[in-house]
């Protein structure tokens, strides 16, 4: 028997034990942990009492390695592995930023390629989240029958770029290869197969009951707290705040589109619990489906690669540039000495933001709820690490 | 087929060993069966193939494949463990589960021990399965094992609690605990199983009997003691080769145990639904058998559709949902048999 | 009480309506297929393993720049004025032997930057997916046609040649120097001129999928 009275048991943060509690490792290794996070957990029976993140085991020097470039096209390959769930995204952010630091201004036809590759992706990223959320919550088929999905969208994207995870697709100033011929028609039948699809999830999984049951009134986050640490994406709009980057600070050719933005809005318990973040989600991908149908109505014909610079030497300077990714703002701070390879990159990820409020929402909850939490908001640790 | 035995042999102990065998000649390759079937029924359920290699037709030998894999296996054991609970464990839970195929009736001709209490003896026997849990739990000296444990300790004894509550139904009605004359008292065309009868309070109890078995075979959505997104293995974290074979067989032994129960109890056991029509001690076995086997069937079904419920949840349902209505079911029976 | 009682109510219909999702996919044919015997067939723009034909390489190094992780490595020698190296299918003049054009397989990231600045388009990515081995060495793939015997000869020469030609300067110069060695690399991206456009044969589409046999030492 250890005597903790005389030797008090303290956890990483310098944090010391009563009696009746336990430190507890969650992860590197866990299968609910999406990636090699760590949580170092205190509990009291089931009961969590304290939640210490750990992270940086996927650490690959990403800013560093921007900087060590010969050119800024190089960088591309780098931040597709960034957020490896939706690296068009990434791509994309990162050549909207250097496009603001060259001023080069975007054929159309590569505006709305962007459009339709992001939401997409978005729809692909937003898939993983909810299949592996019901993996967390226990239910393992609704996972299967989102990557069945997603593999479809994967397909689209191979046929494109010859990729199907890294694309290297959206290069600064255009995109690496026109559509392809029949990807319209293919797009298009996707958004025909994917709508009842979203249905049949919801009837799987959204609306069981023993899925509310799990996931709402758990990890209430709410607007305010969400606003006070920064939270992004759907994290923030699950906490009933309206706020969208695509609209609110439109950037390519989101203006176009008539589409609604999604918030939580409590309908099985409180704003801003696991459901809702969930259900965001959801709804999301119904709406990016309208963008990507618009998108393909409207789509002009022309050149992708006349804009694309031959050589990138930007004037020195500096540029912030923030974009909608699946899972919030994704910011880029570029800094030019006008050399060829940038002088300083840093990312601005909505993951490591968004994990940041964990340990505010986990407290008091049980183990099983804690795995219900990290999985609503949706983290991948590639972003979260960099 | 007890008195055929002892009409060829003399030996007492000859026969009960021959006797106590047949259920391990049906559980072993049945268990090989059962998880190549949830492995099948998992993949066509989530729009995959499953298995299809070993063996040539639909991969049907891969549960085989698999065991020979686990027993070439090294047998790890932590440093830190309890070694002879650790040893113990697998064992028991095994034991646990295997004995209650004693009172069982497999068809009119053969049940194990045809012993007058054998509901009351099955229900006291399926008990030891938590010791062996918790003995593994403790022993392997892991957080995430020890939470396992407790978890299923929490669990099965208060899940005793409906199951017996609702075959206390069935022994109100046929006024004995003895299976097989459970089970003669059904002879006859389906109407005369107890699942029809005194409707809609057998039923209930009859639901309430098979929510509470998956909770106590630890399936989905009870499976909480070894929750993989949580506990990522439970009680058997720390075990490998074939004593995590042991386990896996305790457990589909378990689900075949409680379904039999199930079918025996509520849908007549080995009777043929169409009176005498495919009936006489081998039919017995079909049906008996196929019963069984539907009811595994559905428990793997349940397990592909439903999340996980969480701990409290878990104990709501057994304490707040199906305890009350076990005892709603009771004084229904108990006033309708009365009138 | 009459929530316990809708709760249980919509509990076990929603159980009931996932089983139906579930039952109704028990008789839906498989999206899966069994890989090493049924093979999908990849789309034209299939970004898979490096390949380099190297009777159209030309030395230029413009893939090497490109490359963001340093996965492509090319050495190479001028060739002698009597020599003739011969024509690229898209007609440049082949003025460098190249000597060593190694490409690290395990660290090449498949972005396809590498194909773009090719002058010549000799270097792209195929169709090929499956080439694990069991030592990553075996993983750096040698593109290079010449034999062993045959490159310290052709540097040989040319170090031979760039003496001489270093000997000749200074004699016209008559200014006795000692004669500097001439490095046996020139590193500069000396990229010719595309010559008259005799566009023989358009390259097929096709790529020839043989995996280099010759391994670095």
């Amino acid at each position: 028997m250890i005597d903790t009275e005389s030797i008090p048991l303290k956890t990483s943060t310098g944090r010391t034990l009563r009696s009746e509690e336990m430190v507890i490792n969650m992860g590197p290794q866990h299968p609910s942990t999406h990636g090699v996070l760590r949580l170092e957990l205190v509990v009291d029976g089931e009961i969590i009492v304290d939640v210490v993140p750990h992270i940086g085991y996927l650490h690959r020097c990403f800013e560093k390695h921007a900087e060590a470039m010969t050119n800024y096209q190089q960088v591309i390959p780098y931040c597709d592995r960034m957020d490896y769930i939706a690296s068009m995204n990434m791509d994309w952010a990162y050549a909207l930023a250097c496009e603001k630091l060259l001023s080069i201004k975007i054929p159309e036809r590569v505006e709305y390629i962007r459009v339709i590759m992001g939401e997409l992706q978005r729809i692909a990223s937003h898939l993983i989240a909810i299949g592996t959320y019901g993996l967390d919550v226990g239910a393992f088929t609704p996972f299967l029958f989102c990557f069945r999905d997603r593999e479809r969208i994967l397909d689209l994207f191979e046929i494109t770029c010859g990729a199907r995870l890294l694309y290297n697709y959206i290069w600064v100033g255009g995109v690496s290869h026109d559509l392809p011929s029949g990807f319209i028609d293919k797009a298009k039948a996707f958004c025909k197969y994917f709508r009842p699809t979203v249905k049949e999830l919801n009837d799987l999984l959204s609306y069981n009951e023993i899925f509310i049951k799990r996931t709402a009134n758990i990890g209430i986050l709410p607007a305010d707290v969400a606003i006070a640490y920064g939270c992004s994406g759907p994290m923030l709009r699950g906490s009933g705040v309206n706020f969208d980057l695509r609209r609110d600070d439109p950037y390519s050719i989101y203006d176009r589109f008539t589409w609604e933005v999604q918030i939580g809005k409590g309908l099985m318990g409180t704003v801003g619990d696991c459901w809702d973040r969930y259900m965001v989600r959801v709804w999301e991908m119904e709406q990016s489906l309208n963008i990507i149908e618009q998108a393909l109505e409207q789509i002009p014909e022309g050149d992708v690669m006349s804009a694309i610079p031959k050589r990138i030497r930007p004037n020195p300077g500096e540029v912030y540039v923030r974009s909608e990714s699946p899972r919030g703002e994704i910011g880029f701070y570029i800094i030019s000495d006008g050399s060829a390879s940038p002088y300083r990159v840093k990312a601005r990820s909505p993951a490591f933001v968004n994990l940041s409020v964990c340990p505010e929402i986990c407290k008091g909850y049980m183990i099983a709820d804690i795995v219900a939490i990290i999985g609503s908001v949706d983290i991948v640790l590639g972003e979260v690490d960099r | 087929m007890e008195q055929v035995l002892r009409d060829i042999f003399d030996n007492h102990f000859f026969i009960y060993t021959i006797m106590a065998i047949i259920p391990l000649l049906w559980v072993l390759p049945y268990a090989l069966f059962a998880v190549w079937l949830e492995r099948k029924v998992s993949a066509h359920m989530q729009d995959r193939l499953g298995p299809m290699r070993v063996g040539g037709w639909h991969g049907w030998a891969q549960t085989l494949a698999d065991i020979l894999k686990l027993i070439q296996k090294e047998d790890i054991v932590p440093k830190a463990a309890d070694q002879k609970l650790h040893f113990l464990a697998p064992f028991v839970v095994f034991i646990g589960s295997y004995a209650a195929f004693a009172t069982i009736p497999f068809s009119s001709a053969y049940i194990g021990s045809n012993i007058n209490i054998g509901l009351f003896y099955i229900i006291a026997v399926s008990s030891i399965v938590v010791v062996g849990i918790l003995m593994a739990g403790w022993s392997s000296n892991n957080k995430w094992s020890l939470f396992g444990a407790m978890r299923a300790a929490a669990q099965i004894v208060s899940y005793e609690i409906p199951t017996a509550l609702a075959l206390l139904v069935v022994i109100m009605m046929t006024g004995t605990l003895n299976l097989q004359e459970i089970n003669q008292i059904q002879t006859g065309w389906f109407w005369n199983w107890l699942l029809f009868q005194k409707f809609p309070f057998v039923f209930i109890a009859f639901i309430i009997y098979f929510v509470a078995s998956l909770a106590e075979t630890n399936r989905t959505p009870f499976d909480i003691p070894e929750a993989e997104s949580e506990l990522v293995a439970g009680y058997h974290t720390e075990y490998s080769g074939m004593k995590f074979a042991l386990f896996f067989l305790a457990e589909y032994a378990n689900m075949f145990a409680v379904s039999a129960i199930g079918a025996t109890l509520f849908l007549g056991g080995w009777n043929s639904p169409f009176g005498n029509f495919l009936s006489g001690p081998v039919w017995g076995v079909f049906w008996f058998l196929s019963k069984g086997m539907f009811f595994v069937f559905v428990q793997m079904w349940l397990r592909w559709t439903l999340p996980r419920l969480r701990v409290d949840q878990l104990m709501y349902v057994s304490w707040k949902v199906l305890t009350p209505w076990a005892f709603a079911c009771i004084v229904g029976v108990g006033l309708w048999m009365m009138i | 009480m009459n929530q316990y009682f809708r709760d249980i109510f919509v509990s076990v219909w929603s159980v009931l309506i996932g089983m139906a999702v579930t039952f109704r996919h028990l008789f839906i044919p498989a999206v899966t297929i069994q890989y090493p015997d049924v093979k999908l067939k990849l789309p034209e723009r299939a970004r898979n393993r490096l390949y380099v034909n190297m009777d159209d390489c030309i030395g230029c190094l413009q893939c090497e720049i490109a490359c963001p992780v340093n996965c492509i490595t090319i050495d190479t020698v001028k060739s002698l004025p009597t020599e003739d190296l011969g024509i690229t299918s898209t007609g440049h003049k082949k003025r460098l032997w190249v000597t060593q054009f190694d490409i690290d397989i395990a660290k090449c990231c498949y972005c396809g930057l590498c194909v773009y600045p090719c002058p010549t388009e000799c270097i792209y990515m195929t169709d090929v997916y499956e080439f694990s081995e069991f030592k990553r060495h075996d993983l750096i793939y040698n593109y290079v046609t010449l034999t062993k015997d045959e490159i310290p000869s052709i540097k040989n020469r040319t170090a031979e040649y760039e003496k001489e030609q270093a000997a000749k300067k200074a004699a016209a110069a008559a200014q006795p120097k000692p004669p500097t060695p001439a490095s046996s690399t020139s590193g500069s991206p000396a990229i010719p001129k595309p010559s008259v456009a005799s566009d023989g044969q358009s390259k097929t589409s096709t790529v020839t999928t043989q995996p280099p046999s010759e391994k670095k030492a």
